[in-house]
């Protein structure tokens, strides 16, 4: 049980906001000290795990092709593309975002969006805008929610469409973990296949999320409508 | 025939290239910290071939991994922020090119999928072209090249190597955090050596029912779920509860298929992730970077949608990988 220690040393120095290399590592050690494993020991594992695990380091090849692609204005595209969007309302653009940001991820362009280079400069004030020119004004509350959902659907756009592709971290891992621990021959391409219905249903679960947001903002611009005006009549009447 | 090795020399090749072109710059903010650290990285990526086929001794490959953690971790390595076109010239671009500039994109994933597909007749003189062990990662890094010969000849750079020197920029701009994933899967395989997994397979089975397939399942499912909210990591979860539950109950007591089992432990995880202030990158930058006033909003947005997908994966876990 004592060996669970690393477990610990990850979450804190994770919590803490260490360089994660180091965690990782100090964590690694630790725990394999614990486990009884001798310093040379540890050396060995720490080069054969390197050496096992390199295929999780494939996305190195695809550099090349995105780099040069990013050159010739791959995001100022898809920036265009996505702006088509802006004639909806705020569910909807959040809801077309989604579907680009995972059908993109799936197929290994997962630059193409992030919080940063997209949801920033481009998503949230879309889905604002959409929403003034539904209610004329986007009050704080609804404007939080926007952006909540703006960053959210970034998040489950990429999870849930990266695993698709072969070539992502997480893929890779499973296989080099599996194969390595167990002696197990898994393809990567047998593995992302298993991910597409689970991206299938985050789509859908998302999706009807997003399509219940504008009635769900619909009805908190009107709350707060109401309560302005019970204000105003209360202001009206000198009491407060 | 091609090996799968092959492709880590192809890795192996563009590390050391690109740790070559930063030794060169003169102007380079750090240029000698991260033209070691790139370099380094890419020799360990042929050496890597020796201990692999256990012909050479791998604690040497384990000092250069601390090297390369250390020089990570104290700052010496650095973006060297390699020149490329600006906004507005990209913009013209994108006007000139359009959709074509996702051609390339799609060649990649296309030509893998292609030569996946063909690799079993793909025969010279009754050899397999391609190692039938590891078809993918093959056909993915010959994808890969297609795909930048592809944009070569679409874009029609001045430069006939610069989809190699934009690499560059991606990588840099990634920093470190590059050899992340290959850490956290050491991590995984140190913590299955010192026996974590079976630590917690021990706590779990006071949990778990003899006998029920379903309940097992759950455990997985669930702890890959909670151990990804507590490490902040679904890669860090997934040894844990893979050692613990997924092969020895999941694959050996209930004879489970192992590639649905782990991929779709590994998107429970991912439904953690949604859930996490661990999971900074994703759930609490944004807020800041949004100026949200709740730091926590992205998550309060998000967890409607981790807790039923969750479920989902129970129920697809359960009816696909037992048969």
């Amino acid at each position: 049980m004592l060996v669970l220690i690393g477990v610990l040393l990850v979450i804190v120095g994770f919590a803490i906001r260490l360089n994660p290399l180091i965690v990782v590592t100090v964590s690694g050690i630790v725990t394999a000290l614990l486990g009884g494993l001798s310093p040379m020991e540890i050396l060995e594992a720490f080069g054969t795990g390197f050496a096992s695990s390199r295929s999780v380091t494939i996305f190195v090849v695809v550099l090349p092709v995105i780099g040069i692609i990013e050159r010739f204005g791959l995001q100022e595209q898809a920036k265009t593309l996505i702006s088509k969007l802006a004639k909806l309302t705020a569910g909807r653009v959040l809801l077309g975002y989604l579907l680009i940001r995972q059908a993109t991820a799936a197929v290994g362009l997962t630059g193409i969006g992030g919080h940063a280079q997209a949801v920033r400069p481009l998503v949230f004030p879309m889905a604002e805008g959409a929403a003034l020119r539904r209610y004329g004004k986007v009050p704080d509350k609804v404007k939080e929610k926007i952006k909540a959902h703006s960053a959210a659907a970034d998040n489950v756009g990429v999870f849930f469409g990266e695993d698709v592709f072969v070539a992502v971290g997480s893929i890779l891992l499973i296989t080099t973990f599996v194969d390595t621990t167990y002696g197990l021959h898994l393809e990567p391409l047998e593995l992302a296949v298993w991910a597409i219905p689970t991206a299938i249903i985050a789509f859908l679960i998302h999706g009807f999320r997003l399509l219940r947001l504008d009635r769900q903002l619909d009805k908190e611009v009107r709350a707060i409508e109401a309560e302005e005006k019970n204000n105003e009549t209360v202001t009206a009447g000198g009491n407060a | 025939m091609i090996k799968v090795e092959a492709v880590f020399w192809l890795i192996g090749i563009l590390f050391v290239a690109w740790s070559l072109l930063i030794a060169r710059e003169t102007t380079h903010p750090k240029r000698w910290g991260s033209a070691a650290f790139w370099g380094i990285l890419g020799l360990c990526f042929f050496y890597g071939t020796w201990v692999q086929a256990k012909t050479a001794p791998a604690w040497i490959l384990g000092v250069a991994v601390l090297v390369l953690v250390a020089l990570a971790s104290t700052g010496v390595l650095g973006d060297g922020k390699t020149k490329t076109t600006s906004i507005e010239r990209r913009t013209e671009l994108a006007a000139k090119f359009g959709n074509k500039l996702f051609i390339p994109a799609l060649v990649l994933p296309v030509v893998t999928v292609l030569i996946v597909l063909l690799a079993p007749v793909l025969k010279v003189g009754g050899q397999p072209i391609i190692d039938p062990t590891n078809t993918t990662l093959v056909a993915l890094a010959i994808g890969a090249v297609a795909a930048a010969v592809v944009a070569v000849v679409i874009l029609k750079p001045k430069q006939k190597l610069a989809p190699v020197f934009e690499g560059r920029r991606i990588l840099e701009s990634i920093g470190w955090a590059a050899l992340l994933p290959q850490m956290l899967s050491t991590l995984g395989i140190l913590f299955t050596k010192a026996g974590v997994g079976t630590a917690v397979g021990t706590l779990a089975k006071g949990v778990l029912p003899e006998g029920s397939l379903i309940a097992a399942v759950i455990v997985y499912s669930v702890g890959m779920f909670l151990f990804t909210v507590l490490m902040g990591n679904a890669f860090a979860a997934f040894p844990i509860m893979t050692a613990a539950v997924g092969w020895p109950v999941l694959v050996q007591t209930f004879d489970g298929t192992p590639a649905i089992i782990f991929a779709i432990g590994m998107l429970a995880g991912f439904c953690g992730t949604l859930c996490t202030p661990m999971a900074a990158n994703f759930n609490l930058v944004p807020a800041a970077l949004l100026e949200m006033k709740n730091k926590f909003g992205v998550i309060k947005a998000q967890w409607a949608t981790a807790v039923p997908l969750l479920g989902a994966n129970i129920v697809l876990m359960y009816f696909l990988a037992f048969n």
